[in-house]
């Protein structure tokens, strides 16, 4: 298997006493879709900073392939309704490009109609798809996606998993993605790790699913939603670091 | 006719305004109305400085709003305490150092009204040339800055993940701001500097179609505001600062009747 794009080992990150991420060990590989879930306050968003270089981890390390090209979406952008920015002058913002290749990605997640846009009026789902096709125009190998359905309704999640699954195919960019929309999420996504401060469980959507810590976490409520959404999985274990954890994946060791 | 103090006044007006606009639309977008109040009002400190130390007031004003922009930038970035909070302190304290400064030099005569509200009509030649030098630099390096700063406003953490050097663009658009507060203490006094960022900026936003055009068609505001506030003053006989922020308020009000533009 090819190197992976992200390595993050051993991750401790503190804020006033308080530990947002403990011992957390994970990686990324080329053309993978890696989601992270967790409840609210588990540390998702950090992780994610501390990947991107944004937060500064108090110990462990963070090692990128060398060059690696990194697209972001951030979780919440809020124009501001007294500036005035299309969405073309946005997606050159900090990069030049050509009208040309500006068009294609829109096209790309289709947002085709909106080049010409303002900013400000796009819908919730429309800016999504405005975000992800700008993050496309850096050709990245990875993508890091933080809440990337948020403020969409059902139909448009569904719609911007399958498209994030296919710029994934299209375009062989691994996708890194924080959501707590756990069971739409499922379905679209390679391999899962379960946060809460340090890493519950991790491997592919289904045997998280069966997961002990996994569902002490969420509430064995969540099950029936998962069930219908999952598909078919190939067995392939990841391994679980947490101490005491009784996860089935504990003795995988092919992850992590 | 108008007379030689009135065309100086009319000189030095527009080219504040002129330096205002561009960077009023900043501080509207990045909601930093605050922050240039917190700058105008350590301006009253650098006054005092000026005097006590016997350097000129606006060179001496230009390093006070330094100081406060560089602690300020390093304080918030502590995280100890909210922004505004820290702008709240930073503002009265310095407001009232400057106050408590000049009360204790008993010698001087300074006029405070003339530094609180402005005192236009009597720019000289040297404060002119002070103002000019002082917005074309401030100018340059603003559209030296555009791109970053109009990424930073959008986005933060994106445009650091895309590269931009954040902090010190950041820091730098603090210092050239406190450099513009410095040149428009003269003309609307440090009571009414933010007045001066924010009227023209808000006014033309409905008819601006990209950031570009609302900061050009913010300076023109501003110099309408500028020309009609000493129209009026000088045919009504009323304070100048004030006068030019009451016309302002006028074009902002006449300005929203228009529909706005997308």
């Amino acid at each position: 298997m090819a190197d992976p794009l992200l390595v993050l080992n051993d991750i401790c990150l503190v804020r006033n006493r308080r530990h947002i991420l403990e011992n957390v060990s994970c990686h990324i590989n080329p053309a993978e879709i890696l989601t992270l879930i967790g409840p609210n306050g588990a540390g998702k968003t950090s992780l994610l900073k501390v990947a991107l270089g944004l937060m500064k981890a108090d110990s462990g390390k963070v090692v990128r392939s060398e060059n690696l090209r990194i697209g972001y979406m951030p979780q919440k952008l809020i124009i501001d309704r007294t500036f005035p920015l299309s969405v073309a002058r946005f997606m050159r913002l900090t990069g030049h490009y050509s009208e040309m290749q500006m068009q294609q990605a829109l096209d790309e997640v289709g947002a085709g109609r909106m080049l010409n846009a303002s900013l400000a009026n796009l819908s919730g789902g429309e800016l999504q798809r405005v975000l992800l096709g700008r993050a496309l125009l850096r050709r990245p190998q990875l993508l890091v996606l933080d809440e990337p359905v948020q403020g969409v309704d059902v139909q448009g999640q569904v719609e911007l998993f399958k498209l994030i699954g296919r710029l994934r195919d299209n375009f062989g960019c691994a996708v890194l993605m924080v959501s707590h929309d756990l069971h739409l999420v499922m379905a679209a996504t390679d391999r899962v790790i379960c946060l809460n401060q340090h890493i519950c469980c991790t491997g592919t959507p289904a045997a998280v699913q069966r997961d002990e810590q996994f569902l002490k976490l969420f509430g064995p409520a969540i099950l029936p939603h998962l069930a219908v959404y999952s598909h078919d999985v190939q067995h392939q274990h990841g391994s679980c670091p947490n101490q005491g954890c009784s996860c089935p994946l504990g003795e995988g060791g092919a992850d992590v | 006719m108008f007379d030689d103090f009135m065309l100086r006044a009319l000189i030095a007006g527009c080219g504040v305004a002129l330096v205002a606009g561009p960077f009023g639309t900043f501080v509207v977008w990045r909601r930093m109305a605050y922050f240039g109040d917190t700058l105008a009002h350590s301006a009253l400190l650098g006054v005092a400085l000026g005097f006590l130390l016997e350097v000129d007031p606006m060179l001496a004003v230009m390093l006070v709003c330094l100081l406060v922009a560089l602690l300020l930038f390093f304080l918030q970035r502590q995280q100890r305490l909210p922004s505004d909070t820290l702008l709240g302190i930073l503002s009265h304290s310095t407001l009232s150092l400057g106050l408590v400064t000049i009360a204790f030099m008993e010698e001087l005569r300074i006029d405070l009204l003339a530094y609180l509200f402005g005192d236009i009509l009597a720019v000289g030649r040297s404060d002119i040339l002070m103002i000019y030098i002082s917005a074309l630099i401030a100018l340059g390096m603003l559209m030296y800055l555009w791109r970053p700063l109009l990424a930073i406003t959008l986005h933060e953490d994106l445009a650091r993940v895309e590269g931009v050097r954040v902090d010190l663009v950041q820091l730098s658009f603090s210092c050239l701001l406190a450099l513009v507060v410095a040149i428009m203490m003269k003309v609307v006094g440090l009571l009414l500097i933010t007045s001066l960022f924010i009227l023209p900026a808000a006014a033309v936003r409905r008819l601006s179609r990209s950031p570009e055009q609302m900061a050009v068609l913010a300076a023109l505001a501003g110099v309408v505001s500028v020309s009609g506030g000493l129209y009026g003053s000088w045919q009504f006989d009323t304070p100048a600062g004030p006068s030019i922020v009451v016309a302002a308020t006028l074009l902002f009000t006449f300005l929203q009747l228009f529909p706005a533009r997308q």
